[in-house]
């Protein structure tokens, strides 16, 4: 009896202290637990050259080609580089995002590489103290690199971009044929367009409105071509859009809303879940259009069996809208890239690692067969094999300028506060809910 | 059982009065037994503490430091700003709304789901052919991973989807809705998956207790004359009435909590329009990366988890937990 008790108190005891471990060594991430490489200490193997170093690479390639892609580039780079160990992380993006990256620049042992897409939100990151001022080390090339701006904070290098987006419309070419109507130049053709189709049995344009970002991207489209650029800039700076264009801007959506272009439904469609989301309508061919980025087409592959999709997939810019103030050939949009966290050595290996990624051989894999995106080297533009992002890439080059997505141009919580203000105005559009998009960054 | 037997085993205010009554006798009194009460209590009740101090009352305190700062996630927490964030929480419509949200949701649990989960539980616990598969499929649902759940009825949910068409086989289609795109009707449909998901527990729970009522108490009320309406309503309810208060306590605290059906049926949208306390609290904290803000609502959620706790269980369920959990009253 007393030694089964004996017994009892020891298992207790150990699966405490076990539990206690656990507890303890919580903070990390597991990509991080190998502490001495992610400390750039020297590896045995290594002694008698440089000193080895091994970065942690978070990125959210879960899926091919990216995947694949990625793990090539981390073959030739390291056959380049002997004294540099890239490991890497593919993580789920919300998570990756919304959670895995706040939480790790948080701690104390953040990836070496780390995923983002620059603008206000990498400036928030910047103020960690975690983040690594690259400036001088990519100094020699970042003149080359396309849309390298967006990935700076307080004039200084943070990242660096891989690939650049652009957001316009993704329509079925089959179902414009079949109903006999020609890609709209202008917002009025647009509606006349969506008239015809809607009388032809179709949604015409899909929107996945339950996500609250593709509802921004209609307002903020509106907002490029109602608003002088400066007006825009200035908006995002000062975290405040009262400028009267963009009231302007709010009524133009409302005036088009009112049109009923969208699905049955739209408020509870999700973007990109699933054959029910706005990407899968049009990828099935209920719908026949849907502004969205150029990550459309490859998410539509994921949600439909249609194999023809690729060809019947067009692409036009958002519409003009003659005689407003703004811009009527700037686009929006953004790109993915990478920052740097660590000691100076791990800075340096990480921005040696970029530039590799943005070799014009690496970047013509990026943009190639399957991927997305337009490539940051401007020559690796045929690389893109999809006709529809050909188109993209093509109208990207005239655009007047681009402008990054308003959320990620502001800090997280202004960019948030705006989207949903937007998603609330798309619900019930009124004085009351443009007031509060005008207002909304601003908000507590 | 002889005087130091009774003494080793530590019987109560019998064994200690006639060690008190012995006067000059009295021998020092061997500890052995308290310090193996206080040893095994220790064994027993550490690893159990330290995980509620370490994953409960830590982090509460941890929250409630952090709902003090402005504080994005990033850097020190430097920006000291007192109790604004219980202020801004409090003067924001969209907050007062998922209140108001949260509180109906609660509501239209114990007052829909409480008379439907004892109304089947009475049916499920007659003897009839069949019985068993039933109890198991009214159960199913709750088995189910709540995320599952979501998924589940947001495709049968959609425009012209299983539902809409279920709806009109049976001539009803007049009364299909868009029942998660309409502002005005989404909160009906979120309760409805709700009571999909949760009723089964309710009537598994109340099964349970209506089995542990004494058949011969309703026998005796029959032999008497009772109906079986007067049988069940002066009997059974009566005697189901402790569970019938543990159940509600729990759906109470669980509907206050709501999150992850929610969640993945509309992400509280649109429009807020199906927002509780938690995919508020959700939104602020994780996607607009305003933790000190969304501490602040944490703390607010488990103040009105506690207070309610608290209320229950002084007025409710202290009946049924006297002497248990509670000092033995008079």
């Amino acid at each position: 009896m007393r030694s089964s008790r004996a017994l009892a108190a020891i298992a207790l005891a150990a699966a405490t202290a076990t539990a206690a471990a656990a507890c303890s060594s919580g903070g990390g991430s597991s990509s991080n637990s190998s502490t001495p490489a992610a400390t750039g200490s020297s590896s045995p193997s290594s002694a008698a050259a440089a000193p080895s170093v091994t970065l942690t690479w978070w990125n959210n390639a879960t899926n091919q080609p990216l995947l694949g892609v990625y793990q090539n580039a981390i073959k030739g780079f390291e056959a380049q580089h002997s004294n540099i160990i890239i490991k890497d992380v593919p993580i789920q993006n919300e998570l990756l995002q919304d959670t895995k990256i706040p939480l790790a620049l948080e701690g104390n042992n953040p990836p070496n590489i780390y995923q983002q897409w620059g603008g206000g939100v990498l400036g928030q990151q910047v103020t960690s103290g975690k983040v690594d001022n690259i400036t001088a080390d990519v100094a020699s090339w970042i003149g080359g690199i396309s849309g390298a701006a967006g990935w700076q904070a307080n004039g200084q290098q943070y990242g660096v971009p891989i690939d650049l987006h652009v957001v316009g419309f993704w329509y079925r070419k089959d179902i414009f044929k079949h109903v006999g109507i020609t890609v709209p130049t202008t917002l009025t053709q647009l509606e006349s367009d969506d008239t015809k189709l809607r009388a032809a049995g179709y949604a015409p344009i899909a929107v996945g409105s339950k996500d609250r970002w593709p509802d921004a991207f209609w307002w903020e489209y509106f907002a490029l071509r109602d608003c002088p650029q400066s007006t825009v800039v200035s908006a995002i700076k000062s975290e405040s859009f009262s400028a009267s264009c963009f009231a302007t801007a709010s009524t133009a959506l409302a005036a088009f809303l009112k049109t009923n272009p969208f699905q049955t439904g739209f408020l509870g469609t999700s973007s990109q879940q699933g054959a029910g989301s706005s990407a899968g309508m049009v990828a099935s061919g209920k719908a026949a259009m849907e502004l969205q980025g150029d990550w459309d087409p490859s998410v539509m592959e994921g949600v439909s069996t249609n194999k023809n999709l690729s060809s019947e997939l067009g692409w036009f810019p958002f519409p003009q809208t003659p005689g407003s103030a703004g811009s009527q050939t700037a686009v929006l949009g953004g790109g993915d890239g990478f920052s740097c966290t660590g000691t100076p050595q791990q800075a340096q290996a990480c921005a040696e690692f970029l530039q590799y990624l943005d070799s014009p051989s690496v970047q013509a894999q990026i943009v190639g067969p399957g991927a997305s995106g337009e490539p940051v080297v401007t020559s690796e533009s045929s690389a893109i094999t999809l006709p529809a992002t050909q188109t993209a890439a093509a109208y990207f080059k005239t655009a007047a300028y681009e402008e990054l997505y308003f959320d990620t141009a502001l800090p997280t919580k202004p960019g948030q506060n705006l989207d949903t203000a937007i998603a609330n105005y798309f619900s019930n559009p009124n004085s009351s809910t443009a007031a509060a998009i005008a207002n909304s960054p601003s908000t507590p | 059982m002889s005087r130091s037997t009774a003494l080793n085993a530590g019987l109560g205010p019998a064994a200690t009065e006639d060690s008190v009554a012995a006067g000059p006798l009295r021998r020092p009194q061997w500890r052995g037994p308290k310090l193996r009460k206080k040893t095994e209590l220790t064994i027993l009740l550490a690893p159990g503490l330290i995980l509620f101090v370490g994953f409960v009352l830590i982090p509460i305190g941890i929250a409630a430091y952090y709902s003090l700062f402005n504080w994005s996630g990033y850097g020190p927490l430097n920006d000291y700003i007192g109790f604004k964030n219980y202020s801004y929480a409090f003067k924001d419509p969209a907050f007062i709304q998922s209140i108001e949200h949260t509180l109906y949701l609660t509501v239209a649990s114990v007052a829909i789901q409480g008379p439907l989960a004892i109304a089947i539980a009475l049916l499920l616990n007659r003897k009839f052919f069949g019985r068993t598969f039933l109890r198991t499929v009214v159960f199913a649902p709750y088995v189910l991973p709540p995320a599952v759940t979501g998924v589940m009825w947001s495709l049968i949910l959609q425009p012209g989807g299983f539902a809409d068409q279920v709806f009109k086989a049976f001539g009803l289609g007049g009364l299909v809705q868009l029942w998660l795109a309409n502002v005005h009707v989404v909160l009906f449909t979120v309760f409805a998956v709700l009571t999909w998901q949760y009723l089964g527990f309710g009537i598994v729970v109340l099964l349970a207790g209506l089995q542990g009522i004494p058949t011969e108490l309703k026998q005796a009320a029959a032999i008497d004359g009772a109906s079986p309406w007067q049988v069940t309503r002066r009997i059974t309810l009566p005697l189901l009435a402790p569970t019938m208060r543990i159940w509600g306590f729990i759906t109470v605290i669980g509907s206050l909590q709501v999150f992850d059906v929610i969640w993945i049926l509309t992400q509280g949208g649109p429009a807020g329009s199906s927002s509780t306390i938690s995919t508020y609290m959700v939104l602020e904290g994780v996607d607009s990366t305003d933790f000190g803000f969304a501490a602040a609502i944490a703390v607010i959620l488990f103040a009105f988890c506690f207070v309610f706790a608290l209320i229950y269980q002084r007025y409710a369920l202290r009946r049924d937990t006297r002497g248990a959990l509670t000092r033995a009253v008079g």
